[in-house]
């Protein structure tokens, strides 16, 4: 039911990582919306009934759209790897491993330093 | 060994546990600015400079026909506070006691968080400038009674949005308004909390240290921790009865964009 979008138990989990996750299922259930409409409209042979689904699918666009673009707002490291791979030319791929490169490498290698051989905390980063 | 010289106090590995998760505890809830600001690092204790991309020109040259510039950086601080710890009170913690007299440990922590804070959002003469001292916006009075806060922080948004500067925002709360906006239920029980939430779009944070508040965007790229040394617990010293240790961590800080934060003074 309502809670089943929960792993840990919902009263333990803070505001923010409800509406996190509330938006995370929000986004699958477009985008299976999406896949379903695209499957329906390719079997379709009425016109007039592929309109309508076709309409109803570009509601999912604009739903799924919107979702993503809450999360990429309310979540700054997963924004700057999507920076490196929306709306860019060129591979896909490639594009996606200079993004975390380019997002994730220096943090990585600076807190496995720090836990390796610096004797800190490992605080780091609270956001 | 490294600089902080763990492996020389004469503290047993389980007391090192006690001691790091006791000053994690104490320090995670009050590092305020660590919650709002981009964090980069740890990059070591070797880390002397902060990379500007930006330098200066230099008048003199060693010889005719060549040019210099000379790199300007910002240098990180190093930031320091001593606790003395009783000796009988750790063997006490390696027998078994869950009630070990932790409280100099305790108030180093705090300082240590009073102080990041402050550098961060009111600056470090000398070294460090501060959110409130870089933005250019004309500081917003918050005032005594708590009627005024949703205006006054959305009027801090509306600034930041005539910017050009996108949320969501974040809202660094000083002790005492930190302390009122949580009592404070509005006119229909509403809490006041919950309704400067729904202005910002993002979260309120406790921050002793901080005088009034400040809203700020939290898009990213606005505000950089330059973290070299992570906060550690190094050893200094020991006779029979006590033994010294610190509580340390060297960082820089700067505003790339100050128009992105505006100050709500008390």
């Amino acid at each position: 039911m309502g809670s089943d979008q929960y792993h840990e138990p919902a009263d333990e989990l803070p505001a923010q990582t409800r509406t996190f996750a509330r938006l995370c299922a929000s986004l699958t259930e477009e985008a299976e919306a999406l896949g379903w409409y695209e499957q329906r409209l390719a079997v379709e042979p009425d016109p007039e009934a592929a309109a309508i689904m076709r309409d109803a699918q570009g509601e999912e666009f604009k739903h799924f759209s919107m979702d993503l673009e809450f999360l990429l707002r309310r979540t700054p490291r997963w924004r700057e790897v999507a920076r490196g791979i929306l709306f860019r030319a060129g591979d896909i791929v490639e594009n996606g491993e200079q993004a975390e490169a380019e997002a994730f490498e220096g943090e990585r290698a600076g807190s496995e330093r720090a836990s390796r051989d610096d004797g800190s905390l490992g605080i780091g980063s609270l956001r | 060994m490294n600089h902080l010289l763990r492996p020389q106090a004469p503290i047993s590995d389980a007391g090192w546990r006690l001691l790091d998760d006791e000053a994690r505890q104490r320090l995670t809830p009050a590092l305020a600015a660590r919650r709002l600001v981009d964090f980069s690092g740890p990059h070591g204790w070797e880390h002397s400079a902060t990379n500007l991309g930006r330098v200066d020109p230099l008048a003199v040259t060693p010889c005719e026909g060549v040019a210099g510039l000379q790199r300007r950086v910002l240098p990180l601080v190093e930031l320091r506070a001593d606790f003395e710890l009783s000796r009988a009170q750790l063997r006490d913690a390696d027998r078994g006691a869950d009630d070990a007299d932790l409280a100099p440990l305790d108030r180093a922590a705090h300082r240590v968080a009073l102080a990041e804070n402050t550098a961060v959002f009111h600056g470090w003469d000398g070294a460090i400038t501060g959110i409130d001292e870089a933005s250019p916006h004309e500081p917003l009075r918050l005032g005594e009674a708590t009627d005024g806060y949703p205006r006054q922080v959305a009027a801090a948004v509306e600034q930041l949005l005539s910017s050009g500067i996108e949320g969501p925002y974040g809202l660094a709360l000083g002790r005492e308004q930190y302390r009122l906006v949580v009592e404070t239920a509005e006119h229909g029980g509403y809490p006041l909390l919950e309704h400067l939430r729904k202005i910002l779009e993002g979260p309120i944070v406790w921050a002793p240290g901080v005088n009034g508040a400040v809203v700020l965007s939290l898009r990213g790229g606005d505000f950089v921790f330059d973290c070299g040394q992570d906060l550690s617990i190094g050893y200094l010293s020991h006779d029979g009865e006590v033994v010294s240790l610190y509580l340390e961590e060297s960082f820089s800080f700067r505003v790339a964009t100050p128009e992105a934060a505006v100050a709500l003074k008390p």
